[in-house]
């Protein structure tokens, strides 16, 4: 059946027409041409497609998007304010933490749940955060230092 | 301004559309009109196609298009053609694509194949490449002796399953070993493995009524995916356009042709409409192709002052059911499969075998993590049986100046130094010192090393062409068509181009997505060759336009050309820069104040043919086939948990005689990558099947990489810098490279730590624990 879900998506409420079977990650994909989520195995097993919903961050891929009906979503494309990308986005390019970019999207969207949550964690909480989220190419600990070094200039800045 | 850029970290051109996901990638695009495929697999490893079944698929609405194996008599393959779009008669792995329909929908095209029903015989399969050369092995190609391949340089044979058969022999074996004091002979096993691209393999293609056909891919090479189905197809390449967006990853896996001749067949068959395909991980994993797997033999005689006399290898690769790029692997690994050692008396056979299973293609180092596996485990047990130590024995024997590779290439100064790089390690690890405490009464820590070489392996005329295009306000388009797939080669092309145009990085534009209509022709992006090859077409691209560039100025200034220099976006008279103009006069033709004008818009091009390569004699192996060798080596500590198996990397130092850095940061994210990649290789991926041969974890639930929790506590990268002859700045390619030796280094370390030699990978807890039980023979 299909049917429209109103949502919240970085801040803007939009309506999306939607099958019933379609995940979430397809209604951002296909139903709003937010492509910057990805899918990179469509069975939660790979975090490529991760968003944080209600403050959380979910595989979009295993979310249904009837279940975001009247919930508040944030996807990659909501990290930069407007040609300002994010101290997160930022440490991730000085780090060295982006290879084919692939992964980079759900990567950013796992560590900026963890600063909304933890502003301050320690490697292996950021270690935590991110295991779920596979990448092929950079081996890591590019990633790891620019989620601290993020934790670190947000801080400062807030400070 | 910008004699230090070479060697600078400058950041990742691509960086900020890719943190802010707006780079698009295959799997994002959508064209008008497109429709969507899907695939119906083979259930079976082998078996005959005795019929299909098309009819309630093509009546279900919304169906546009619907193929088999017999509608398609086309065969592909870069060097050996073997590989028909569909399965062809006949299933020669479990998940092989027999069918295919293009729908409106994904998920109408999915309820299609479900209809399709095909009736099967099965045959009888072929799982093991040694049981394969058996002469009462089932054929996996029966006319293998049809298919074309090229000639002179691969050696498929008529009615047995072997796809090449790659021979090398110099001086005196026979000789070597009878006088030795001490012949060592061990065998090992690597199974199949995955690249594990995050994006999946994503096509879409447009065949137009006109018989044009325009393909947008996430392929490493737009001009070999244009020249392979193009000569599948006998059409012309200008028929054929290939754009490459942005690539979520290759490793090999996207080198070659995939999913392109299938998509654009289906768009012919569905009335010219745009037909798009994406692999789905399953897929990826049981369909795309895979690495490999490799049986390997060495004997080493030696004496007892531990220096190699003679040496005797066997290669059986297990290629799976086609070897349209495999066949090189086994050539490649032929030739260099010894090593970085100096023997004088050697034999190796390295054979491509069919099975039927998945096939194997290019992966990160093309053979060599496979057969290095083999050898740099194999030189630490001979080292072991002598009763030296593994880095003395190694120095004893590793190739210097002066010293000739197993096909009579001379080493020299140029070809940099592997002794160096083993040197670095060695000091980096503290060898000879004992390993740190372990963390606990279970837990035993020890060292490894090991040594590695790679070359580019590919024809001896493979090319690269560069385009520098000026804009109007002497800002420049910087064009290639090597596709940066992550490894950052855009950004190191771009610091390139600008040190030699000497202007701002920021005055660059690399054209990043690729297009065959209007980029300069590129063979493939593959075996590390691109920093090379690209770079000294970016060099004479940039040559040629500062040319066009001093030509015009020198007649605006009335100077000869050749007191012209430049840099600053102007040009002036050397020692007189008052006399100068601005890049923005001249780049688009220079204008009197009459108005008239000379010159015209500066559009410099580079190209560059591999030069000094020979093919291999088929006989004995003899040849040049190198243009460029890397050397590296690895140390580890590693800690070895006696009661879980589990092994962690404490440490691991890499060094590679790189001839010179050309960006750091990514120089570093290359090997910090490529080694962590070797370790998911070394202790967990592998392809597990069961008896009859159906692939059992195609998943990433079952098929294990590694992940953030994984990754050694530390890692130290080592770059020596000998520079290189022929390359650009002296620079060799290093984006294999640290893939290679991974394995080996570990179980070396493993064995320091717990005295257990493990010969068949992966090193898996269980593996591990059951070694250290002495529960399973290792062998």
């Amino acid at each position: 059946m299909i049917r429209d879900i109103n949502l919240t998506v970085n801040g803007e409420p939009v309506s999306i027409r939607v099958e019933d079977h379609w995940t979430l990650l397809r209604a951002l994909r296909e139903g709003l041409g937010l492509t910057g989520t990805k899918e990179g195995c469509g069975n939660g097993e790979c975090g490529a497609c991760t968003v944080i919903l209600e403050g959380r961050p979910v595989n979009s891929c295993m979310v249904l998007a009837v279940e975001a009906e009247g919930k508040e979503l944030r996807t990659i494309e909501g990290e930069a304010d407007g040609e300002n990308i994010s101290g997160l986005q930022q440490a991730f390019i000085d780090e060295g933490a982006i290879q084919c970019g692939f992964c980079t999207p759900g990567m950013v969207m796992s560590a900026r749940a963890l600063l909304m949550r933890n502003p301050d964690p320690g490697e292996d909480e950021v270690k935590e955060a991110i295991c779920g989220n596979l990448c092929r190419c950079t081996g890591y600990k590019p990633i790891v230092s620019a989620i601290l070094e993020a934790a670190r200039r947000e801080k400062k800045n807030a400070g | 301004m910008q004699d230090d850029l070479i060697g600078k970290s400058v950041p990742r051109i691509d960086g900020v559309e890719k943190v802010t996901g707006s780079a698009v990638y295959t799997q994002d695009m959508t064209l008008p009109g497109m429709l969507y495929a899907k695939m119906l697999l083979s259930p079976h490893p082998h078996a005959r196609i005795v019929s299909v079944n098309t009819s309630a698929a093509r009546a279900l609405p919304g169906v546009r298009a619907v193929l088999t194996g017999a509608d398609l008599p086309y065969r592909l393959g870069l060097y050996m053609v073997d590989k028909p779009i569909l399965a062809d008669g006949k299933t020669r792995y479990f998940g092989e694509p027999v069918a295919a329909v293009a729908a409106v929908t994904e998920d109408i095209a999915r309820e299609a194949v479900d209809l399709i029903e095909v009736e099967y015989e099965i045959l009888e399969p072929v799982l093991d490449a040694r049981k394969a050369l058996q002469k009462d092995s089932p054929l996996v190609h029966e006319f293998l002796h049809t298919y074309d391949c090229v000639k002179g340089v691969f050696c498929p044979v008529e009615k047995t399953n072997i796809a090449n058969d790659f021979r090398l022999k110099k001086g005196d074996p026979e000789g070597g070993f009878a006088g030795s004091d001490m012949v060592v002979e061990n065998e090992f096993y690597v199974p199949q493995v995955q690249h594990v691209p995050m994006e999946t393999h994503c096509s879409i293609a447009h065949y137009k009524p006109n018989g044009d056909i325009q393909i947008w891919t996430s392929a490493q090479s737009p001009f070999a995916v244009r020249d392979l189905l193009r000569a599948a197809l006998d059409i012309s390449h200008a028929r054929i356009r290939v754009i490459v967006p942005t690539v979520g990853g290759g490793f090999g896996g996207k080198a070659g042709i995939h999913l392109e001749p299938l998509v654009a067949m289906l768009s012919r068959a569905a009335g010219f409409r745009p037909v798009k395909i994406t692999a789905t991980r399953t897929e990826e994993f049981k369909t795309l192709p895979c690495r490999q797997g490799l049986h390997a033999r060495i004997k080493t005689g030696v004496t007892k002052e531990g220096r190699i006399l003679a040496e005797e290898i066997e290669y059986i690769w297990d290629a799976g059911a086609y070897a349209d790029y495999g066949v090189n692997i086994g050539r490649a690994s032929g030739y260099s499969g010894a090593g970085p050692y100096d023997i004088e008396n050697i034999s190796i056979s390295s054979l491509t075998v069919y099975t039927t299973k998945p096939f194997g293609t290019a992966y990160r180092g093309f053979g060599h993590v496979e057969v290095f596996w083999a050898v740099e485990s194999h030189m630490d047990m001979v080292a072991r049986e002598l009763g030296m130590d593994p880095y003395e024995f190694r120095m004893k024997n590793l190739l210097d100046i002066g010293s000739r590779t197993v096909t009579g290439e001379e080493v020299t100064e140029s070809t940099g130094s592997v002794r160096k790089c083993l040197e670095e390690v060695a000091r980096g690890i503290e060898w000879g010192k004992p390993p740190g405490e372990a963390g606990g009464p279970n837990k035993v820590r020890g060292k490894g090393i090991a040594v590695l070489h790679k070359a580019p392996a590919m024809p001896p005329n493979t090319a690269s062409s560069a385009v520098i295009k000026f804009n109007e306000d002497a800002t420049a388009n910087v064009m290639v068509s090597g596709v940066d797939y992550g490894q950052g080669t855009a950004t190191s092309l771009t610091q390139m181009a600008a040190y030699h145009l000497r202007l701002p990085v920021e005055n660059l534009h690399f054209v990043w997505g690729k297009d065959t209509d209007f980029g300069p022709y590129d063979w493939q992006t593959v075996a590390s060759r691109l920093t090379m090859m690209g770079g000294i077409s970016i060099e004479r691209a940039a040559a040629d336009a500062i040319y066009q560039i001093k030509e015009t100025a020198a007649e605006a200034l009335g100077v000869p050309a050749a007191e012209l220099e430049h840099g600053d976006g102007r040009v002036f008279v050397r020692g007189d820069e008052s006399r100068a103009l601005d890049f923005k006069e001249v780049v688009m033709g220079y204008k009197y104040p009459d108005g008239h004008a000379i010159g015209g818009p500066v559009i410099g091009r580079g190209r560059y043919v591999a030069e000094g390569l020979t093919n291999l004699d088929l006989e004995t192996g003899q040849g040049l086939p190198a243009l460029c060798w890397t050397y590296g080596a690895h140390a580890v500590e590693v800690e070895v948990d006696k009661e879980t198996g589990d092994v962690e990397i404490i440490k691991i130092v890499s060094a590679f005689d790189v001839g010179k850095v050309i960006n750091e940061a990514l120089c570093r994210g290359q090997v910090l990558g490529g080694t962590v990649q070797g370790l998911g290789c070394t202790v967990s991926e592998h392809y597990v099947y069961d008896g009859e041969g159906h692939l059992l974890n195609a998943s990433f639930t079952d098929y294990k990489i590694p992940t953030v929790r994984d990754i050694p506590r530390e890692m130290v990268q080592v770059f020596i810098e000998t520079p290189h002859d022929k390359g650009p700045f002296g620079a060799r390619g290093v984006a294999e490279h640290p893939m290679i030796s991974v394995p080996s280094v570990i179980a070396n370390a493993i064995f320091d730590a717990a005295g257990v030699r493990i010969l068949d990978l992966p090193l898996c807890p269980e593996r591990v624990y059951f070694a250290l039980k002495g529960k399973l023979a290792a062998k």
